[in-house]
């Protein structure tokens, strides 16, 4: 073949858009623009609310250590509430992950009907959840330890099924060869195996219920998200700027002790 | 090789074709009309595949790449259900069982795959523990931190068996690639299983490693009267470490025969 022929041959660099592509493309574009009003946004508003920001920066300066050891002993219940509500959603999610994992579930309807809970636990946001708990058990931080475990149960139970379907399914075989029962493959081929994501996933999740737990606070499930909402409402911005920067720390903390075990337990290292 | 495995294989070429029972050897594992498909039934695997393994005995399971040899292993076993025909391993009929029965069955059979299969993170020892679920350990059997000392002792002689006992702390991912199926080896072995099937045991191994798990192989087939049966490309193995060579080709066992009834040029022409 000469080099005129086989520059013929050369596929075009950018190929032309197929109409019903175009169409689409368009079309959410279209979605899009319009989703902009939707969404509020407005220029003016936000040139005209810029001093008010500028009032507001100004007057979190320097931030107020007046009330500095109950915010702490807040800021400890926020942890407190994120590390139970963690540790008890990841405990539940794991004999959920194994109904809903495909090559685990005893039965595909176990397995849809697991999968189907699940799925709703996770939907359904955080402060609904909160809120439910709130008029459930009252205000306090186990209405907020109740609403991080089901957002850790929705969370975790998912990515947990998925880490063990995503597993090697060699060892599984080798113990299901030997005549081991399921709970034996379980335990000793795919949990073994599935460790590293699951233990990831559950850092991932404490990290989740950190951030999540100052939220809660603002419905009244207990933390420092109370105090930050009490700041806001009597205009104590220098109050909620040391609270900030406490939850600041909090998340620092939090994701820095994530990565050192991260490091030991998934790495060896 | 002693006298009753050479009586074995003179009474097996006088006697039969596979479908004869010995009556002074008997037999390990049968398979009757073995039919396996995919698809619905629209692809043929194999059909009516129908073979005896004598105790004691060592058969090698030739044919070329997709003919079969790994399913038909596995539909020995039910890893893979057959389509049809029956399977009988020691006079137990598999094709029957469901459940416990089932797993009590396979528990008399070890099996050795390509890929060791080992559990990556856990120590040598803990997976050869793993081998004593077969013999209803339960809980005990999840790794060797929990096991019976009496087990722990046992799995640690099955590693000094394949020459590892060294390296029982050690975790199975930290392996080289023939550690890994001598480890494998020693978890069947802790099945105390009635026979050993291998699915191309050494293909992924390089020629040394792999000719010293074929002559592990071959030294529990003699010294211990383990019957073994191993699914190879490696026609120099079919040849050196069986008494007997099963060939699968067209879906159908092609071949039946005694090892010294082949050559090198007459299995390459199998091939062909």
């Amino acid at each position: 073949m000469n080099k005129v022929e086989s520059l013929h041959r050369l596929p075009m660099r950018a190929e032309m858009p197929k109409p019903l592509s175009a169409a689409a493309f368009v079309l959410v574009l279209a979605f899009f623009l319009w989703s902009l009003s939707g969404a509020g946004i407005s220029i003016p508003d936000l040139l005209s609310g810029l001093p008010n920001m500028g009032v507001i920066a100004s007057e979190m300066v320097p931030p107020a250590t007046d009330r500095f050891m109950p915010m702490l002993h807040s800021v400890l219940v926020t942890f407190q509430m994120a590390l139970v509500g963690t540790v008890i959603g990841v405990i539940i999610s794991m004999p959920l992950a194994v109904l809903a994992a495909r090559n685990l579930s005893p039965h595909p309807w176990v397995q849809s009907s697991v999968r189907g809970v699940v799925t709703f636990i996770r939907t359904v946001p955080d402060l609904a959840w909160a809120l439910f708990f709130v008029a459930s058990v009252g205000l306090g931080p186990f209405a907020g330890t109740l609403t991080l475990v089901m957002d850790t149960i929705g969370f975790c139970s998912r990515f947990f099924a998925e880490n063990m379907e995503e597993c090697d399914p060699g060892p599984s075989e080798a113990l299901s060869a030997m005549g081991a029962r399921r709970v034996d493959i379980v335990v000793c081929g795919v949990l073994p195996a599935s460790m590293p994501a699951m233990v990831n996933t559950s850092l991932f999740a404490l990290e989740k219920s950190v951030r999540s737990s100052v939220v809660l606070g603002l419905v009244g499930a207990g933390g420092i998200g109370a105090e930050l909402a009490v700041s806001m409402e009597m205009f104590r911005y220098d109050q909620a700027a040391t609270i900030v920067l406490m939850i600041f720390a909090l998340v620092l903390v939090v994701e820095r002790f994530n990565s050192v075990m991260r490091a030991r337990l998934i790495d060896g290292r | 090789m002693d006298a009753l495995a050479s009586n074995r294989i003179e009474e097996h070429a006088h006697g039969e074709k596979a479908g004869t029972i010995s009556r002074l050897s008997p037999t390990a594992l049968r398979v009757r009309g073995l039919r396996k498909t995919y698809s619905d039934g629209a692809v043929e695997v194999f059909r009516d595949i129908s073979f005896d393994v004598l105790e004691g005995q060592s058969v090698a399971l030739i044919g070329a790449n997709g003919t079969g040899k790994s399913t038909l292993l596995r539909c020995c076993l039910r890893l893979i259900e057959p389509d049809d025909g029956e399977v009988t391993i020691n006079g137990l009929n598999l094709t029957r069982q469901t459940g416990r029965g089932l797993r009590k069955s396979r528990a008399r059979v070890g099996f050795v795959f390509q890929k060791h299969n080992l559990v990556p993170r856990l120590t040598v020892l803990s997976n050869v523990c793993h081998g004593a679920l077969a013999r209803g350990q339960g809980i005990r059997a999840w790794g060797h931190g929990i096991a019976r000392t009496r087990e722990r002792e046992k799995a640690l002689h099955c590693l000094e068996l394949v020459g590892l006992a060294d390296l029982a702390e050690r975790r199975a991912d930290h392996l080289s690639g023939g550690q890994s199926q001598r480890v494998a080896i020693a978890r069947a072995l802790m099945q105390e299983p009635e026979l050993l099937f291998a699915d191309e045991p050494v293909a992924s191994l390089d020629p040394h490693a792999g000719a010293e798990v074929m002559e592990l192989f071959a030294r529990l087939n003699r010294d211990h009267g383990l019957t073994f049966v191993f699914v190879s490309h490696q026609l120099e193995h079919a040849l050196h470490f069986s008494e007997r060579i099963l060939g699968l080709s067209g879906g159908s066992m092609a071949i039946d025969a005694l090892t010294h009834s082949h050559s090198l040029a007459s299995l390459r022409g199998f091939y062909e």
